[in-house]
């Protein structure tokens, strides 16, 4: 059982990062930082539901580690953690709370990965105006949210099966 | 999908719209900009100058502000993603253009103020 969950990390680490590769080579034509698809999100929010809460938490931090140091400026990794881990933990919260579905958790994470960024950006410059970008991303969020909820419910009802027998 | 991630979403596009209608209500004429480097102010100028600026960074890096007709916009950057420079001209107050890679803040301030000065004089 041991090695398949290493395996599994393998795999979607690895998945991860293309993902966020991917990402890099589209461009965003909207002119406010922190825009992004997300689809690497997608990655994670597949292993909160089908391995485990502890893993998706290990693979995103993992992944932006990786990411940082490759296809990113390093300089942005303080960006990347805060929205990762603020992400996570707000998703983790509400897929325990079993309030919404996975449509709904994922567009809490989109959302939560712009509000973390934005916190930092504000700490960073030092100053507030910042916030004023704050619309602009939940719009971001909300919409790649929404996308990548859907897409994970679809991979997951095909995955199920396959990842479960795992534990 | 449950019916809770209906109202999640429509609760989220509520929140956007007051917030883009605060934005829209409060939004006030600007009349200095300012300029940040590094969380310090780095030059203040007034908005109704014409001129270009350029910021020299300790690391060799750039930022190159233009301030043309009231409106502020980044003309050159040496930062890599160049969202400064893609980002619309700035104009009314707390309007403002980031470069996160070099730490530059270009904001725009002082609306009301302008106004009881101009009444003083």
């Amino acid at each position: 059982m041991k090695s398949k969950k290493i395996a599994l990390y393998g795999l979607f680490i690895a998945l991860a990062f293309i993902f966020s590769y991917i990402e890099s080579l589209i461009p965003i034509p909207f002119p406010v930082p922190g825009i992004k698809l997300g689809l690497a999100n997608l990655v994670v929010v597949v292993a909160m539901y089908g391995i485990g809460m502890k893993e998706s938490f290990v693979l995103s931090m993992v992944r932006i580690l990786l990411v940082g140091f490759t296809f990113r400026d390093p300089s942005t990794l303080l960006f990347s953690f805060a929205g990762g881990i603020f992400s996570w933990l707000m998703m983790a919260v509400f897929k325990k709370l079993r309030l919404f579905s996975m449509v709904g958790v994922s567009i809490i994470g989109g959302i939560a990965h712009n509000i973390g960024q934005i916190i930092v950006a504000v700490i960073y410059v030092s100053n507030t105006g910042i916030i004023y970008y704050l619309p602009f991303l939940m719009i971001s969020g909300l919409v790649s949210g929404t996308l990548i909820g859907i897409l994970a419910a679809l991979v997951l009802k095909r995955l199920y099966k396959y990842l479960l027998n795992e534990k | 999908m449950k019916k809770n991630d209906i109202y999640l979403i429509c609760g989220i596009i509520l929140l956007i719209a007051c917030s883009f209608l605060l934005i829209r209500i409060f939004r006030s004429e600007g009349s200095r900009v300012l300029i940040m480097v590094d969380g310090k102010e780095h030059k203040e100028f007034d908005l109704n100058d014409n001129i270009t600026y350029e910021i020299l960074h300790d690391d060799g890096e750039f930022n190159v502000i233009e301030i043309r007709d009231g409106y502020v916009r980044m003309v050159e950057a040496s930062c890599p993603d160049k969202l400064c420079v893609k980002h619309n001209k700035i104009h009314y107050n707390y309007e403002s253009i980031t470069c996160l890679p070099n730490r530059v803040y270009v904001r725009i301030v002082g609306g009301e103020e302008s106004e009881l000065d101009a009444v003083a004089e």
